[in-house]
């Protein structure tokens, strides 16, 4: 009998062992631990194991790899609506159809080499691989070329300003001396173990649950721009379950969480130490516009009034007020996030917009003809059909299946019979490809430099067999495209003639109405100030830049939110 | 002896291809793609260029092939041990992901079931003498051996990490340290080790105890054990035969809950977000990783049947009835 325990004891040990032995992962080295005064932990970018540092692969790649070890020419800051120069000292078009970059001098990559127009030439001329995610710049650049170490000239077969302008902020430079000789199964799928950027932070350790970085004391801002990231080691943390993060959030075990974590509001109102952007409703800056969008090669969904009688079925506030508790607000109606308020037009959003209002959504139908015929309390088309249609979220979308429960219910109210239905998330993106659903909710189109994104979601031509990126309604408007494509085209400092065109695609929106804006979900962001303070936030006096560590908005300026915080005295 | 063994290997074998068959087949018949899922949450502005990378990732993964070939490939890469590459964590190859998370699920799993069967079977027996004990440890046992294991595993982390704040309710290690054999990084494992570990333990602790306290009761009033009596033999004798008896089915009860105790651990290691087989079974399950899930369900497949097999020997090993039977056989 004691042997048998003494047996399993044994083992036990055993099986211990093995776990701290391959717990080692990346192999870090030196004993000990991160000093909590020294260290940022974070968590709300990583399902997973960390499984590569490629920039190239930009939906996967492991947290922090664009922004904390590579980097992108310029940053763009939505909040200021600002290009901050970064990788490039400035960019300019010197001609119709050429534009030139000045680059930084005195960047080095980590490894000792120096950063110089090659690199840029060789990033920009992988995208001739189809396999890369930016292989459409092709379609319209023609010609890219070193003019000498550090300017870089480019000559477009068709100048779209807005696109360029996003690519610059959005895509990582990568070092030409270690990627020229790597396929493009390599470029486009490997795992680049140890990166070498240019960034303020190198590759550290990562274990199954865990991605380690630590600082680069040569960072080239330091001496460039005086710039210097506060944290000398970045731990971010696979993500829990929302109990798990809620609770190593106020336990100060993370400093920021970019989870959304339901009623967290409570937690920000009743606790001081935690804190959002924003003290009081919507707590969060908005990331993008969540967009009902329906199939318009559907009946009734063909029907513009049809369509705006919905619109005005749909009961916002109470959206906003149960399953968000206030964490989100409800979109403007024409969809643009707040940092594009400049380019809305209120006149024609006075004159065309809508709200919640269920007796002029019946009207609306009375008026298009639909009424109920067969007596059932729902309405019938025109020609008599019954209508009975779905609307569908990915199931275990929590707040989205709440949502689309509520606009359910408006809908049945003004005698629409929708019904909500919820399918497994990859049956869901079938379908919306496909085109082979009534209604669902999307929002694919994050905050970015322009609105065109949204225009381009809204309106692109031609309809394909699948629509897979954008226009999954399948609104077809030869005007509106060809607007939209004119917007392409207007260099980014041509505010006017932007607004111009803005308003006229709003118009065609708005009366048109192709999808329907619903609320802007935020850009959740939660954080502990027990460690580091001077989060950014809506007051005086601390810093305005994004407090995220999601994919994509590092370039977005949330870099610089490393550049703000302080130790907690 | 080796008529049974080759009978039960050869059984072993077919359940392992039925097995790693249906495997396949499953996640393939789920709607969607792997490779449509993997690009959605890519930033690709573009239709044609995401068109391209489509075409670019399904050759790669092979899944453009027809759907035979797809099977035979697979049959050919798996006896060459090339499990494929991971869809979710791309570029990873599926057996670095599993190695990876092994361990972790290992250590859970072989002291949870070793210890709380060997504690199970001697607290049962224990308990099934006394009156007192009995009566308390009959319901607690029927209470555990009935909690899911997530419940109870949600019930212990919040008792003893969130209120209490003993132990951790997240991760391997804490997340300020790095792998090394130092007393805080061990100590640090065990901490976090230890929640995921009791609720496991505690619930098959419980049907083992009940278990055996109902065959002990059991063999005590077989007629060798009256006849022992009578003769005259130590109560602590006839007790240990009585244990020795009972631990046979204990042992055959211990085979047909292997199954229910890996599923159980993998929830476990959702609730305690410890780093595991569980967690990445659920996400290669979400992000449509077919590979993953193979690879995965592969490995727990192969390990309950090698469990089963040791099981086997061992039952040979400590049923003189069946060694003799078998000897008896081929003679």
């Amino acid at each position: 009998m004691l042997n048998r325990t003494r047996l399993a004891a044994a083992l036990l040990a055993v099986g211990m062992a093995a776990t701290a032995c391959t717990g080692g992962g990346g192999g870090g080295g030196g004993a000990g631990a991160y000093p909590r005064n020294e260290t940022l932990y974070t968590t709300g970018t990583q399902w997973g194991p960390p499984s590569n540092w490629n920039p190239i692969m930009n939906w996967t790649y492991a947290t922090g790899t664009v922004g904390y070890a590579y980097e992108t020419l310029f940053l763009y800051d939505p909040l200021a609506d600002e290009y901050i120069p970064w990788l490039a000292e400035s960019g300019e078009w010197t001609g119709e159809d050429t534009y030139e970059l000045r680059l930084r001098e005195g960047v080095q990559w980590s490894d000792g080499e120096a950063f110089t127009a090659d690199d840029v030439v060789f990033t920009i001329e992988l995208g001739q691989m189809d396999s890369v995610p930016y292989s459409n710049l092709w379609n319209w650049l023609e010609e890219v070329e070193a003019v000498d170490d550090h300017t870089v000239r480019l000559t477009f077969s068709e100048p779209r300003h807005q696109e360029w302008a996003n690519w610059i902020y959005m895509n990582a430079i990568v070092p030409e001396h270690l990627w020229a000789d790597r396929s493009e199964e390599e470029v486009s799928s490997g795992a680049n173990e140890n990166p070498v950027g240019t960034g303020p932070y190198l590759y550290e350790t990562h274990d199954e649950d865990r991605m380690v970085w630590a600082e680069n004391e040569n960072w080239w801002a330091r001496d460039l721009l005086d710039l210097d990231v506060k944290p000398t080691y970045i731990v971010d943390i696979v993500n829990s379950s929302n109990d798990t993060a809620l609770g190593l959030l106020t336990q100060n075990d993370i400093d920021i969480s970019n989870n959304f974590l339901p009623g967290i509001d409570r937690t920000i109102t009743g606790n001081p130490q935690i804190t959002s952007y924003y003290p009081e409703p919507p707590y969060m800056l908005a990331a993008n516009t969540a967009w009902l969008v329906m199939n318009l090669e559907r009946a009734p969904m063909d029907d513009a009034r049809f369509r705006r009688a919905l619109a005005h079925s749909i009961d916002m506030q109470r959206i906003v007020e149960g399953p968000y508790s206030n964490l989100v607000e409800a979109a403007d109606p024409t969809g643009l996030l707040p940092n594009w308020d400049d380019y809305i037009d209120t006149a024609l959003v006075e004159e065309h917009g809508f709200s919640h209002d269920p007796d002029e959504a019946r009207s609306i139908l009375e008026e298009a003809g639909y009424s109920d015929t067969d007596g059932d309390g729902m309405v019938e088309t025109p020609d008599g059909d019954p209508i009975d249609l779905t609307i569908i979220v990915p199931s275990g979308w929590t707040d989205w299946m709440e949502a689309i429960r509520i606009i359910s219910e408006g809908a049945k109210e003004v005698g629409i019979n929708l019904n909500a239905d919820f399918p497994d998330d990859a049956a869901l993106q079938d379908a919306r490809e496909s085109g082979d659903f009534d209604m669902l909710i999307n929002n694919e189109r994050q905050i970015s430099n322009t609105p065109w994104v949204y225009y381009d979601y809204l309106f692109r031509l031609p309809i394909q067999e699948r629509q897979t990126t954008v226009n999954f309604g399948r609104y077809e408007n030869e005007e509106a495209w060809e607007l939209v494509e004119e917007l392409a085209r207007t260099p980014v400092e041509d505010r006017e003639g932007m607004r111009e065109i803005i308003s006229r695609l709003q118009e065609i929106q708005l009366t048109e109405m192709p999808a329907i804006p619903l609320w802007y979900n935020g850009l959740w962001s939660q954080v502990n100030n027990g460690t580091w303070t001077n989060w950014p936030s809506s007051a005086e006096d601390t810093p305005d830049h994004m407090p995220t560590t999601w994919r994509g908005y590092n370039q977005l300026g949330a870099i610089l939110t490393l550049t703000e915080i302080e130790p907690a005295a | 002896m080796w008529r049974y063994f080759g009978r039960k290997l050869f059984v072993y074998a077919l359940t392992f291809f039925v097995a790693v068959t249906i495997n396949w087949m499953i996640p393939r018949f789920m709607p969607g793609d792997p490779v449509r899922s993997m690009l959605a949450r890519a930033s690709v502005g573009n239709a044609e260029a995401l068109e391209a990378m489509r075409a670019y990732y399904s050759s790669l993964f092979g899944l453009d092939l027809p759907v035979w070939q797809q099977y035979l490939n697979f049959w050919g890469s798996l006896l060459r041990g090339d499990l494929g590459t991971s869809v979710w964590l791309f570029p990873t190859p599926v057996s670095e992901v599993i190695l990876g998370a092994v361990p972790y699920t290992l250590g859970l799993l072989v002291p949870a079931i070793l210890l709380s069967w060997i504690a199970g079977n001697k607290f049962g027996a224990f308990a099934a003498r006394g009156r007192w004990l009995d009566n308390t440890v009959l319901p607690v046992g029927y209470l555990l051996t009935a909690t899911p294991y997530m419940w109870l595993g949600i019930l212990l982390a919040w008792s003893l990490g969130i209120v209490a704040g003993i132990f951790p309710t997240a991760g391997a290690y804490g997340f300020a340290l790095q792998p090394s054999l130092s007393w805080a990084f061990v100590s640090s494992l065990v901490l976090h080790w230890f929640l995921p570990f009791l609720s496991l333990f505690l619930v098959a602790f419980g049907g083992w105890a009940i278990g055996m306290r109902n065959m002990i009761i059991y063999e005590l009033e077989a007629d060798y054990s009256s006849y022992l009596e009578a003769l005259g033999a130590p109560r602590r004798l006839v007790r240990r035969y009585a244990f020795r008896n009972a631990l046979l089915p204990q042992l055959t009860g211990l085979a047909l809950q292997l199954g229910t105790i890996v599923a159980g651990a993998l929830l476990t290691e959702i609730v305690f977000s410890y780093p595991g087989l569980g967690n990445l079974i659920l996400e290669a399950l979400n992000n449509r990783d077919f590979f993953l899930l193979q690879g995965a369900f592969l490995f727990i497949v192969l390990g309950v049947l090698i469990a089963n097999f040791v099981i086997d020997v061992v039952y040979v090993l400590v049923d003189p009835r069946v060694r003799v039977q078998m000897q008896g056989g081929a003679a």
